[in-house]
């Protein structure tokens, strides 16, 4: 199952902080037992870890009482459940018509090979998820990346680990 | 009732009826995958089941249409050929061509299906299936997901019978997964081990570890003495792998196969199965009377055994402390044999024939070295034996019966019958009825117990102990109802038998391809008949090859000796995957 990444997902839950699992445990308990409570506190939960791993999986499955692989199944089944971290910094590449013209898949394919991760990954010191968007409506400045609220024009790959290195 | 007609057949069926199986009430066979009489599901994910309905614009999945009144259906148009063979093209286009060296080579539905249908050439190809990945972690079950034909069989399976739920589905589109959560190995989940969702399989994704080839190098190896011993359920089911009706009654044609196989010494799991009955009879008197945990809960089912470990752990002082009766004759053939023969058990290759994958993960369990050894070394399942039968050329249908060997063979009728769902506890019945009274039951056949019946309640009236209530399960549904009433302090019974599958050890998930119900009546009828008549004696504590054990080498029931070769304890396991790699399992030492 090339989709899932057990590393990724294993980290244990040792990222995340006492408050944020106490969260946790207050949305299972206010839940528990009731019908249909899967899908809303797996909501509630990606909202306060910010994705779902295989360790807040366990926590929520034993929680309600309903199977470890059954939580997985659902998890897996709706897109808006992600088992991918969050970099603390979001990169979007442009691979829309202009941005693709002008090389925007060379971009990528560049940061993937900096960042060493696919495109919808997120890199190991959880400092950067990369993304991809079609069309950013700033066509002129093709090829374009976005780095949380900045735009960047004109991107040269050779100048890519100069741009990265301003985000810490 | 509707009426109905299909290819130009009338045909009048019962309401709620599908398209399916009214075509099957008339002769016709439609092909199908996912649909399975064994269970009800309607995935209609396969697809090989198209028909065509007058008046319907599309196509429909016979396996979940209903009928209706004056309905027409037609099976064999162009337009269903096309789309079935599409279908079954769809699948194979992204599964590998491997049929002539696949385990499910000749009893694959797939093959079938690809057959029914006249496929003959695959234009495409999407190799998507290359990306999965091999699981052999588990000693019992290998999982090969390039396979899977996402027939959601084994789902059902694991969840609504076993209600284990390590199989789901996940992801979705053509992504689609059916295994554990996060592709787990096997090993790390909640898994039993019981090998129904092998039965249930159509192709070769889920199978048992073949332990064959280990098996045959021990019987090649000069310095090595092999002894085996085979479970009740297998003489009921090995002849229908080898072309014998359902149902026969082979021991003695089993017995010669092993002996032309090249095994040194040829015991039976029977003599154990007594024995069982003897240490575990012991230890329900000892509990009812010294005020232990009660009920007591069986403990010759592995499968079981690991539910109960994940599941119920809180009732693990429920179950009996007996070793199953391959693990007693295990212990007792590395060390009584091997004391009484003269031989080293460093020498010893122990193997069993069992109708279980579940055993194979039970041998290489840490408690089960009692003898100094691993006390069990090979487990093959009904399966494996059949190969190594088909393999070495021997027209099985044909061989003369012969007996098997002492001081470990000898056996009763309440041995044989283990391997039928309540089995264990008529046994153990007729042996704490003759200690508690003195004098024997009325009738030998205890027929509350038997049957099909998810779960099965009795009460027996035994001398000074007055009414003993009892129940048996089989399948871990049923298993589970049971417990939750247990664990709710809301059953008075003082013994309960647990077996994990279906029917019992007949219906194992070792035994030949393809359970039904109809199969296991028959299967269990061969061991009935084998009790009422063909056994000299129908209560274990006859059994005169127990009687001896017990003079010369154990003295008695629960005695210093037993507790040290026969007993054993159980694993706190819970729920929480991924299980570390304590449930991981030894090397064998060969
Ligand atoms: S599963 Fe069936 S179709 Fe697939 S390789 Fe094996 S025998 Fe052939
Ligand atoms: S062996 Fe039994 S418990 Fe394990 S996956 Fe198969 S059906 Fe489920
Ligand atoms: S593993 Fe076998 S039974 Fe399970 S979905 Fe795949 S093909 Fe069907
Ligand atoms: S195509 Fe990239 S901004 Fe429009
Ligand atoms: S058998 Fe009908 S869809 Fe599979």
């Amino acid at each position: 199952m090339a989709a899932v990444d057990t590393n990724m997902t294993d980290a244990g839950l040792a990222e995340f902080t006492a408050e944020q699992l106490a969260q946790v445990d207050k949305i299972i308990a206010d839940h528990r037992g009731k019908p249909g409570a899967l899908i809303p506190v797996l909501e509630q939960v990606q909202e306060v870890c910010g994705y779902l791993p295989m360790a807040i999986q366990t926590v929520v499955s034993d929680g309600l009482g309903i199977p470890l692989a059954n939580v997985f199944g659902v998890v897996t089944f709706y897109s808006f459940f992600t088992m991918i971290p969050r970099g603390k910094h979001v990169i979007r590449v442009c691979l829309g018509t202009a941005c693709y013209v002008r090389g925007g898949q060379n971009i990528l394919d560049k940061m993937s090979q900096v960042l060493k991760i696919e495109p919808g990954g997120c890199t190991e010191d959880r400092n950067f998820s990369l993304e991809t968007v079609r069309c950013l409506g700033a066509c002129g400045l093709a090829p374009v990346v976005v780095i949380d609220a900045d735009t960047h024009g004109q991107v040269k790959p050779a100048k890519l680990e100069q741009v990265l290195a301003k985000y810490n | 009732m509707v009426n109905l007609t299909i290819d130009n057949l009338k045909m009048s069926v019962p309401e709620g009826s599908t398209i399916l199986e009214a075509a099957k009430s008339a002769g016709i066979n439609i092909p199908t995958l996912c649909a399975w009489p064994e269970i009800h599901h309607t995935p209609g994910a396969c697809r090989v089941c198209m028909c065509e309905v007058e008046g319907q614009r599309n196509l429909v999945a016979s396996c979940v249409f209903p009928v209706s009144e004056g309905m027409i259906v037609k099976t064999t148009t162009e337009r269903v050929r096309h789309a079935r063979k599409l279908n079954v093209e769809l699948l194979l286009s992204n599964h590998p061509t491997d049929c002539n060296i696949c385990i499910r080579n000749g009893s694959c539905e797939l093959q079938k299906v690809a057959e029914a249908v006249g496929l003959r050439t695959v234009r495409f190809e999407y190799p998507q299936y290359k990306e999965k990945k091999l699981d052999q972690s588990s000693p019992s079950i290998v999982r090969d997901s390039t396979k899977c034909i996402k027939c959601y069989r084994c789902v059902t399976v694991c969840e609504e019978i076993q209600t284990a739920c390590v199989l789901q589905p996940s992801f979705r589109g053509d992504k689609v997964f059916i295994g554990p959560p996060f592709d787990l190995p096997l090993i790390e989940t909640n898994c039993t081990m019981c090998g129904q969702c092998v039965l249930a399989c159509p192709v070769g994704a889920l199978y048992e570890k073949d332990d064959t080839e280990a098996v045959w190098a021990a019987l090649q190896d000069p310095t090595k003495h092999v002894v085996v011993q085979e479970a009740p359920a297998i003489r009921a089911a090995l002849g229908e792998d080898l072309g014998m009706p359902v149902g026969t009654l082979v021991t003695g044609k089993m017995l010669t196969a092993l002996r032309r196989l090249g095994f040194d010494k040829i015991f039976d799991t029977n003599f154990t199965a007594d024995l069982t009955i003897m240490e575990e009879g012991s230890e329900l008197l000892q509990r009812v009377k010294e005020g232990g945990t009660l009920p007591m809960i069986t403990s010759c089912s592995p499968g079981w055994i690991k539910f109960c470990e994940h599941f119920y752990p809180d009732l693990l002082p429920n179950l009996s402390t007996c070793k199953s009766p391959q693990q007693m004759m295990g212990a007792l053939i590395k060390s009584y044999y091997a004391q009484q023969a003269g031989i080293d058990p460093k020498d010893i290759v122990s193997v069993s024939i069992m109708p279980c994958t579940a055993k194979k993960f039970e041998c290489q369990r840490d408690e089960m070295s009692d003898s100094g050894y691993q006390d069990v070394d090979y487990v093959l399942t009904t399966r494996e034996l059949s190969r190594m039968i088909k393999q070495a050329g021997i027209d099985f249908a044909n061989l003369p019966d012969s007996d098997y060997d002492n001081p470990l063979g000898e056996y009763t009728g309440a041995a044989t019958i283990f391997g039928a769902t309540g089995g264990v506890m008529e046994a153990a019945l007729r042996t704490v009825y003759a200690i508690v009274t003195g004098t024997n039951l009325e009738s030998m056949d205890i027929t509350p117990v038997r049957g099909l019946e998810g779960v099965k309640e009795a009460s027996v009236e035994v001398g000074a102990l007055g009414k003993v209530k009892v129940a048996v399960a089989h399948g871990l549904a049923n298993a589970r109802k049971l417990m939750e009433q247990i664990r709710a302090g809301k059953a008075d019974y003082a013994f309960v038998e647990v077996m994990c599958c279906p029917g019992g050890c007949v219906s194992g998930g070792g035994q030949p391809i393809a359970p039904s119900n109809e199969k296991r009546i028959t299967r269990a009828a061969a061991l009935y008949k084998d009790d009422g008549a063909v056994q000299k004696f129908r209560q274990s504590h006859e059994n005169p090859s127990v009687k001896k054990i017990y003079e010369i080498f154990l003295e008695k029931p629960l005695g210093h000796k037993s507790h040290e070769l026969l007993h054993t304890n159980y694993v706190h396991r819970g729920t929480d995957m991924p299980h570390g790699k304590k449930a991981s399992v030894k090397k064998a030492k060969h």
